[in-house]
């Protein structure tokens, strides 16, 4: 059964089959934030009767807007500051050679097997006693400090440049600065787009920061917010479930953009974590 | 050439300061790449030192205090360790927690291959079905907790609406605690897209002529796949295995989302309890510092030691090109 003869009719049922499976809780949640409350749970692709009641209820009832903007808010420095950092240090892993490097960068790569759940209770100590917690900062300023994933995956390309470029700049007159952001920062631009992007579905999409970091109202994330209006309306109320749905479209909508903005990269990312892992 | 003053071992460095006049200007400029490379490494050192290497020791040594944050941590000995042991509810998630990584990692691993196989036989129409595959790992955990108590309400859920169309009558997923996990696993297998992502790519990267020769030699479409490209692909399996047995044993925002919180009393929650649910809760909802810290150290030597016996596993069945063991 080659890869040629497999093609054909089974092969295309099964492919349709799975995607409408993938696809189709998509659709049922989008129409369902347009169906007033009684027919939520009607499971019609198409609403009964349209209504854009929920999306102004949601808006009410919860500050939708500043929810948002404190998530662009987190999103974009935690990003920002991972990528920045995490090339500064792939950058000092990849270019430089010193004793006690290969030492070091173990370091790095056991630091990504380290369950977070470990590490929790002490750094939430750390920005305890910073007084960061109840603002956003302890959701992005971690990031400063680079991460191991993104160090690994940023220093794989840098490798990948001809270390003659870097002399060539030297002998030019660059400095160590400038020979990191002149050259090498250029020529991997399509990997920091990577580490920008992962991150930012990260920083988008926590939830457990949320929890531990933010105590007001006003301060929430997104998903931060989207799970107290589970608990209000869903466990603590009488199940307005059309809200809570709608809620759930504005949260996940963003990350569906940026799927489509990046999708080249979110998939050459993926893959080359998988194949040098 | 700065890379070349760089690599040269300790001893030609003390030599060259005696006898070559040029030497000294050398020595300077690999002090400076020396602490250049420093610089540009100095925000990982700072970072590992505050946020790994001091909050690993730190919770090493709340562990053997009692601590709620507001009063200094006072020192109990082994205390929290014996109350870990005693307490039924570290044993009920536990049990939660391995049951759900049990079923679940292979569910995910077989999932993952299926559609990624799939893929590599879809041609031209492959791009646009890994689309529509990696989509829903873009959902945030949270909506994927509400969509699990949507899609699954035992009622009129939408899979027991399809289970219904084909004559069988679907559990209550989301209340019967014999039903809790199985629910989740299922849930959790709609957010396989990056495996299947990383395994087509290794699918990919298998050489056709491989392939060739064993058709050739009489194997059959099963065999192919089964005794030629799983091999071959086998270290990009075990990537999988590794990554998911840590994230399946760290479950968390898609059941707390939809077990608990704030005014959540309606549910049984005893059959999604998670390891580090519970964690979250000794720490963070009754500010147990101590207990929980305990509760971190149990689950970091439980995770360390699966992987490493999945590592000593991997030595006999993952296959390494050019290596030969």
């Amino acid at each position: 059964m080659n890869r040629r003869r497999m093609r054909g009719l089974p092969l295309g049922i099964a492919l349709v089959v799975v995607s409408v499976v993938f696809l189709y809780p998509f659709v049922w949640l989008v129409s369902a934030s347009f169906k007033p409350r009684g027919e939520v749970f009607d499971n019609a692709l198409i609403p009964k009767t349209f209504t854009l009641e929920n999306y102004l209820t949601v808006w009410q009832e919860a500050p939708m807007a500043l929810w948002l903007l404190n998530t662009v808010l987190v999103t974009v420095l935690a990003a920002t500051a991972v990528t920045l950092s995490s090339a500064l240090v792939a950058w000092g892993f990849s270019y430089y050679r010193f004793r006690g490097r290969g030492v070091l960068f173990a370091f790095v790569l056991g630091s990504m097997m380290l369950p977070g759940a470990v590490t929790m209770i002490p750094t939430f100590l750390i920005w305890n006693s910073l007084g960061a917690v109840g603002t956003l900062v302890p959701l992005w300023a971690g990031n400063l400090f680079g991460s191991a994933f993104y160090i690994f995956l940023l220093r794989q390309f840098f490798l990948g440049v001809p270390r003659d470029y870097f002399d060539a700049a030297r002998i030019d007159g660059a400095g160590h600065v400038g020979m990191f952001w002149r050259i090498a920062l250029p020529l991997c631009k399509p990997a920091l787009v990577v580490t920008f992007l992962f991150e930012a579905q990260a920083a988008w999409t926590d939830l457990m920061r949320g929890l531990i970091y933010l105590r007001d109202t006003s301060t929430f994330t997104i998903p931060r917010g989207l799970k107290s209006l589970v608990d209000a309306y869903g466990f603590g109320g009488e199940w307005h479930w059309e809200i809570i749905v709608t809620a759930s479209v504005i949260t996940t909508v963003p990350m569906i953009i940026l799927f489509f903005l990046g999708q080249k990269q979110f998939v050459s990312g993926i893959s080359t974590s998988g194949l040098k892992g | 050439m700065a890379s070349d003053t760089a690599v040269r071992p300790a001893r030609s460095r003390r030599s060259s300061r005696e006898t070559a006049p040029v030497r000294p200007s050398l020595r300077r400029a690999r002090r400076r790449n020396l602490l250049a490379a420093l610089a540009f490494l100095s925000p990982w050192i700072v970072g590992f030192a505050v946020f790994t290497l001091w909050p690993l020791i730190y919770s090493g040594y709340l562990s053997l205090t009692d601590y709620d944050v507001i009063n200094d941590p006072s020192f109990v000995g082994l205390d929290n360790y014996a109350q870990l042991f005693a307490d039924p509810k570290v044993a009920l998630a536990l049990g939660n927690t391995l049951f759900y990584a049990v079923l679940q990692i292979p569910a995910y691993v077989i999932v993952s291959l299926v559609l990624a196989v799939l893929l590599d036989r879809a041609g031209r129409a492959s791009g646009f079905f890994r689309t529509v595959f990696f989509l829903p790992k873009m959902t945030p955990p949270v909506a994927v907790g509400v969509l699990f108590l949507l899609l699954f309400n035992g009622q009129n859920g939408l899979v027991n609406g399809a289970l219904g169309l084909v004559g069988i009558d679907g559990p209550a997923w989301t209340t019967d605690p014999a039903w809790v996990k199985p629910g989740l696993i299922l849930m959790s297998l709609w957010t396989v897209g990056s495996s299947v992502i990383i395994l087509l790519a290794a699918l990919r990267s298998v050489p056709e002529d491989v392939l060739e020769a064993a058709r050739l030699d009489g194997a059959n479409g099963l065999q192919v796949t089964w005794r030629v490209t799983v091999p071959l692909i086998s270290p990009a399996l075990f990537f999988i295995v590794i990554i998911n047995t840590i994230n399946a044993l760290q479950t968390f925002d898609e059941v707390y989302t939809a077990f608990f919180g704030g005014g959540n009393t309606t549910y049984s929650n005893d059959a999604a309890l998670f390891y580090v649910i519970y964690l979250f809760q000794q720490a963070f909802e009754f500010l147990h510092m101590g207990y929980a810290s305990a509760l971190a150290w149990l689950l970091f030597v439980i995770i360390m030691a699966i992987t490493a016996v999945q590592f000593v596993v991997s030595r006999k069945v993952v296959y390494y090109e050019g290596g030969d063991r």
